[in-house]
């Protein structure tokens, strides 16, 4: 068991690292924001004193380095530092700012939940396309399972979105086209408000993933100890459960985590149509305000999830692999 | 570029010869007769798409940014497809959509590969240091999702055409060169570019004529694709209003801007399919180019299931 951990150790040491530089290279890109940009989110009526407190705030007093460490210390701690938002109202500087972290974290619940309520359909829904489709290749099922998913993954999201709304909820209302949910919801009626942009998310994300899936199970039934299997007479459910299915896992997780980190962009365009209080939506109207302090953390939690997905991958694959299970 | 995937060095041959060899035109001619319906059907679309767009003011009844009209005048009646809430009409903007819609992705696409063979080349040839550098670069940039990474950026930068298209071209590139790379590290170890090395042709003009014509076929299928992915990226960012800017007809926008007709649809059905129009446009181009996309990849690769 001991060259497994050392490879799962290292692969976290690389995943450590990614986050690291991809952390460094969100801080950087924003210190590259023009020079009069504190006039612009101050507006022209700006005091000199108000900038100059702004560029405190900011800790543009301090050189990069220093900033970075900063700024990693309090993210570390939970702290994203202050959304610009409240700096525009000059008389109100002080009382009326807002902390990122508070108009993160609701949204990021959100997201998560509806994110969760889509992979808990999608998930089982693909897979079980995408094997039976692999089994039963090139029959007129699979043909028609193979242009639809290429037509859904060639739609952008938006139409997909938009088609449902003409039908489910104005032609036939029966979910409604806004997903306005507050916390205080029960759990269903928040199931049920959440219906369309989670059943548009599936859409998307059960053609790539059935794609994916059908590809890697077809590949795998081609390699020789399953053909040496069927030679040996061993019925087919043998032949799956115990020759194809251990070789099979690794590359399923890689596949769904790979679609889960696809959900969490896709994510943004959605919640946009459905005005969902998400943290995609709050990154759009962060990004047309220009209010970087809530850019950057979004962008940052967008990274993480996505890099941390990939490493959970490659994990699964790790251990999975009866290859390393097995040393010799 | 459909002659690329033809990928041939008998050419000169050609005509000349007493042993009758098919020229480029009848070589394509039978390709195309083989090919499935689908791919048919994307080539047509596309052909369609690009004169639209290469027309667009003779075809389109009214300008680009007319808005002399009533708001929100229904269809027909000297407005195909009605007027939008600032009374301009919903035709004449698809169709000038085509042109600055396609226009920019095909823009930023070519930028794409510009860079990202370009690298991807010089990687695989030099295999030193610079191969290291560039390739954990593009991994760095890989970490993090490309529509996430776009929408920073813009929020840095603003977002004018040019922004948007070095921003997507940059992100796009790196997988362009993750594919180029890995393509060419098998063709530079060849014999034959080894002689001419020897023969002591420069840098530059091994990669043009003894390495890029062997790896052209994945690269046009991967032009296709990767076409597409940009042109859905650009649409998506111009739909959350930050992508290109009005008063310039896109799609991505003008999807947004109809939105609000589709709660109409038990009044007016007609009406409220005005957003789904633009929607429907980019959906269709975007399967087109799939379906080319996938012959492609089979003609030119070994990416075909086994029978």
């Amino acid at each position: 068991m001991v060259p497994i951990l050392v490879t799962i150790l290292k692969r976290v040491g690389l995943g450590i690292i990614t986050l690291i530089i991809v952390s460094v290279v969100i801080f950087t890109l924003v210190q590259m924001l023009p020079g009069d940009f504190t006039q612009a989110v101050l507006g022209q009526a700006a005091t000199e004193e108000t900038v100059a407190a702004f560029r405190k705030e900011l800790g543009l007093d301090k050189p990069a380095v220093a900033r970075y460490f900063d700024w990693i210390k309090s993210v570390s701690t939970g702290d994203f530092g202050t959304s610009f938002s409240g700096f525009s109202d000059i008389a109100a500087a002080g009382a009326d700012q807002r902390r990122v972290a508070d108009m993160v974290a609701p949204r990021l619940a959100n997201t998560l939940f509806l994110a969760g309520i889509t992979a808990l359909v999608a998930v089982p829904l693909a897979l079980t396309l995408g094997i039976t489709a692999a089994l039963k290749r090139n029959t007129f099922y699979d043909r028609l399972a193979s242009v639809a998913t290429l037509t859904t993954i060639a739609f952008p999201e938006f139409f997909i979105a938009y088609i449902l709304i003409l039908f489910f909820g104005t032609l036939y209302p029966i979910f409604p086209s806004l997903a306005n949910v507050d916390p205080n919801m029960p759990f269903l009626t928040r199931v049920y408000v959440c219906a369309l942009p989670a059943l548009t998310l599936t859409l998307v994300i059960v053609a790539h993933m059935m794609r994916m899936t059908r590809a890697t199970i077809i590949n795998l039934l081609a390699r020789p100890y399953i053909e040496m299997a069927k030679l040996k007479g061993e019925p087919p459910s043998t032949i799956i459960l115990k020759h194809a299915l251990p070789n099979a896992w690794a590359p399923i997780a890689t596949i769904i985590t790979l679609n889960l980190a696809y959900l969490v962009v896709g994510v943004v365009v959605v919640e946009v149509v459905f005005v969902y209080p998400g943290i995609g939506q709050l990154m759009v109207d962060a990004v047309s305000n220009r209010d970087i302090p809530v850019v950057q953390a979004c962008a940052l939690i967008f990274a993480a999830t996505y890099v941390l997905l990939n490493l959970t991958a490659d994990i699964i694959g790790i251990i999975t692999n009866p290859r390393l299970l097995h040393p010799k | 570029m459909n002659e690329n995937f033809q990928n041939d060095s008998a050419d000169a041959l050609g005509e000349a010869t007493f042993k009758t060899r098919r020229t480029r035109w009848q070589r394509l001619r039978i390709e195309l007769k083989k090919a499935p319906p689908t791919a048919i059907f994307g080539m047509l679309v596309i052909i369609t798409y690009i004169f639209v767009a290469i027309f667009a003011p003779l075809l389109a009844p009214y300008g680009e940014a007319d808005n002399s009209f009533a708001a929100l005048l229904p269809w027909g009646d000297g407005h195909l497809f009605g007027t939008d809430q600032i009374g301009r009409d919903i035709f004449s903007r698809l169709i000038y959509g085509t042109r600055n819609t396609m226009g920019i992705a095909f823009v930023t696409t070519l930028l794409a590969f510009v860079i990202g063979c370009g690298l991807g080349l010089i990687s695989a040839i030099n295999q030193s240091w610079l191969d290291q550098l560039i390739s954990r670069a593009v991994d760095v940039l890989m970490a993090i999702p490309a529509l996430i990474f776009a929408l920073m950026m813009l929020s840095i930068f603003g977002s004018s055409v040019t922004s948007l298209i070095i921003i997507i071209a940059v992100l796009d590139s790196t997988r362009v060169f993750r594919l180029t790379r890995a393509v060419a590290v098998g063709v530079v170890v060849m014999d034959y570019v080894e002689a001419a090395r020897l023969r002591g042709e420069g840098l530059g003009w091994v990669m043009r004529q003894e390495v890029l014509p062997n790896i052209m076929p994945p690269l046009v299928a991967e032009f296709a694709l990767r076409f597409c992915f940009v042109f859905l990226t650009i649409a998506a960012l111009s739909f959350l209003g930050l992508g290109i800017q009005p008063p310039a007809a896109d799609w991505g926008s003008m999807v947004r801007e109809t939105a609000n007709m589709i709660q109409f649809a038990n009044f007016d059905f007609k009406a409220s399919l005005t957003p789904l129009l633009p929607a429907a446009a980019i959906a269709l181009i975007t399967v087109s180019v799939n379906f080319v996309a996938d012959w492609l990849l089979q003609i030119s690769s070994g990416l075909r299931d086994e029978h």
